[in-house]
Formats: C-alpha cells, sequence, structure tokens
C-alpha cells in the first residue's frame, strides 16, 4: 500500500515514508492497553519503594519498630474501607454498561466516600505517628515505611479527584463513550491501587507486627 | 487491498475483547467474596497470633496475599490471555519478571552486604565524615 501511495505522488516530489491510512483505528481503541502499560510502569515504582523498605526495614536508629508503632485493627478497618470502594467502583462499571447514568454516578460518589474513608485513616495514623513522636526522619524503617505507604496514599488522592472530574464529565456530557472509556481507564487504576495495597498491609504491617 | 483485511481483522477483535471488560454481577460479587475472606483470615491470624511459629505465620500471609492478588487480577481488573489480544497479559508477565528480579536482587545484595560488613557502633558512625 505505501509503496502505491510513493509512486502515486504526480506533482510533489515529496514521497511519502510513512503509513498514511491511519483512520481506521477507532477513537480511543488502544488506549485501554496503553493505560494498561501506565499501570505496568506505575508497577515498578511500588517494586523499587517496596525493594527499599525491605532493605531498610530494619534500621530503627534505636527507634520505635513496627510492634510497638502498628495498631492492626485501624489497618483492618482501612482495608475494609478499600475493599469495598473497589465493589463499588465494580458495581458503577456494571450500571454504566446498563446506560443507568444517576446509579452510575450514585456509586461513584459512594466509592469517593470510601476512599475518602481510607485517606482519613491514612492521615489520622501518619499524624499519630508524628506525634509519637515517630516521623519519617526519625528512622529509616519510618523513612521507608512512609514514603512507600504515601505513595500509595497520593495515588488514592489523585484517583479521588479523578473521580470527582469524571463525574462532572458525567453529570454535563452523560455516558457517552468519551466517558465510557475514561471510567474504564480510572477503574483499572483503582483496582490496581487495590492490588497494591494487598501487598502494603502484608508486607509492611502484617510482618511488621508478626 | 491489505487494508480491508486489517480492517476486517481489526473490527473482529474489537468486538470479541470489548464485551468482557465491564465483568458482571456474579464475577464482582464472587470476587468480593473471595477477598473478604482472604483478608480477614491473614489479619486472624497475626492477631491472634493462631500460628506460633514466625516464619511459618509469614509465609501463610504471604501465600495468602499471592492469592488475594490473583483473585483481584481476575475478578476486578478482568485479566485474561484474551484481552487487547493476549498484549495485556504479556505486559504484565513482563513486568513480574522485571519487579522479582528488582525486589528478590536488592534484598539479597543488601542481606549480603549487611552481614559482610564490620560492625560499626552508633559512635563510630556518628565520626564518620
Amino acid at each position: 500500500m505505501s509503496t502505491q501511495a510513493i509512486g502515486s505522488t504526480t506533482g510533489t516530489a515529496i514521497p511519502d515514508f510513512y503509513v498514511r491510512e491511519e483512520e481506521h483505528h477507532a477513537d480511543g481503541g488502544s488506549t485501554m492497553l496503553g493505560f494498561w502499560l501506565y499501570l505496568m510502569s506505575d508497577c515498578f515504582i511500588f517494586a523499587v519503594l517496596f525493594a527499599t523498605y525491605a532493605v531498610l526495614g530494619n534500621s530503627y536508629a534505636g527507634g520505635p519498630g513496627p510492634r510497638e508503632l502498628f495498631e492492626l485493627p485501624l489497618i483492618a478497618l482501612n482495608t475494609a474501607m478499600l475493599l469495598l470502594s473497589s465493589i463499588t467502583y465494580g458495581f458503577a462499571m456494571l450500571t454504566m454498561a446498563q446506560g443507568r447514568q444517576a446509579a452510575t454516578q450514585g456509586w461513584l460518589a459512594i466509592t469517593g466516600l470510601f476512599g475518602l474513608g481510607f485517606l482519613g485513616i491514612e492521615l489520622y495514623e501518619f499524624t499519630h505517628l508524628i506525634a509519637a513522636g515517630a516521623g519519617p526522619w526519625t528512622s529509616g524503617f519510618l523513612s521507608a515505611f512512609f514514603t512507600l505507604v504515601g505513595t500509595h496514599g497520593l495515588h488514592v488522592t489523585f484517583g479521588i479527584i479523578w473521580l470527582v472530574t469524571l463525574m462532572i464529565q458525567v453529570a454535563q456530557k452523560g455516558l457517552i463513550p468519551a466517558n465510557r472509556r475514561r471510567l474504564m481507564c480510572l477503574s483499572m487504576f483503582w483496582h490496581f491501587l487495590d492490588v497494591v495495597w494487598i501487598g502494603v498491609f502484608t508486607f509492611v504491617y502484617l510482618m511488621g507486627v508478626l | 487491498m491489505s487494508t480491508d483485511t486489517v480492517r476486517a481483522h481489526d473490527h473482529h477483535a474489537e468486538g470479541t475483547h470489548d464485551e468482557p471488560a465491564h465483568g458482571t454481577l456474579k464475577g464482582y460479587l464472587t470476587g468480593f467474596g473471595l477477598s473478604v475472606v482472604l483478608t480477614a483470615i491473614p489479619f486472624w491470624i497475626v492477631m491472634s497470633g493462631a500460628i506460633a511459629d514466625r516464619t511459618a505465620a509469614a509465609l501463610v500471609v504471604l501465600a495468602f496475599a499471592f492469592v488475594q492478588i490473583i483473585v483481584h487480577m481476575v475478578y476486578f481488573l478482568h485479566m485474561n490471555t484474551r484481552s487487547e489480544g493476549g498484549w495485556t497479559m504479556l505486559a504484565l508477565i513482563f513486568t513480574i519478571v522485571l519487579v522479582v528480579i528488582a525486589l528478590a536482587g536488592s534484598i539479597w545484595v543488601m542481606h549480603h552486604l549487611n552481614t559482610n560488613m564490620m560492625p560499626m557502633t552508633v559512635e563510630a558512625a556518628g565520626a564518620l565524615p
């Protein structure tokens, strides 16, 4: 096809060195794969932070260790928040597939509230730790802990900002294909954060207290 | 003529992978139920001290996390070998390989460094330039 295009350039002397037929790609047809690749690169960020925590996790520098600091009931509550937000986002996707806009918005709002609950508990835990003299500057263990858990919390924060943005988009434009695609991307992002949290509560909290 | 076949192929591929991406109510509820069980058991093991041996308890807790990650991948992220023509699965496998190398390599190398370095007191560390 491309060789034919080169041959058919009649007036101009500029040959085509690229394939011109790009329009047969559906709009946003490769977005899902591209977003998945972004999530995989995000995976590397967390892998590096987990590795840092694994290396520094025993360096207390005379400060408090995980057994004195972590309160598992609080972490269990936090885990429940994130798990519930995952299933409510799933319900939002199901109602979106049925084209029920009001129900989708409702489930998205509930998901956002669970996300805010998660963040609130995490910030409470952080301020509690810092007030108890266990800030990120205390020891290598706490630096690695705050960086890893804080990066996850930052992801959740941006997820909530994105969620609110999409709720406004849906309210203004409805469940148009572009908004459906965006909601699917946020769905992957949100469930991915839940997967990372499994690693955090297992590796940091449960194995720290053990 | 080749574009026609490409277009037809693209359309066909889209028709097959677009449909299951939303998931089903049964799928989400199954995934949620499994996640609750797979979260509750390791928390219970650690909080009640049901397994006295620490190494054994750690291995059991890690095994539960491993299974739960797979449950989330399948029921919430809808991972399968067919979506996007298998490219998501290929990217995932590639990522897992690199993550395992980075994690295992870091822990291994730094553990050996820690055990083979000469011990240093806090005072000696503070006197370093």
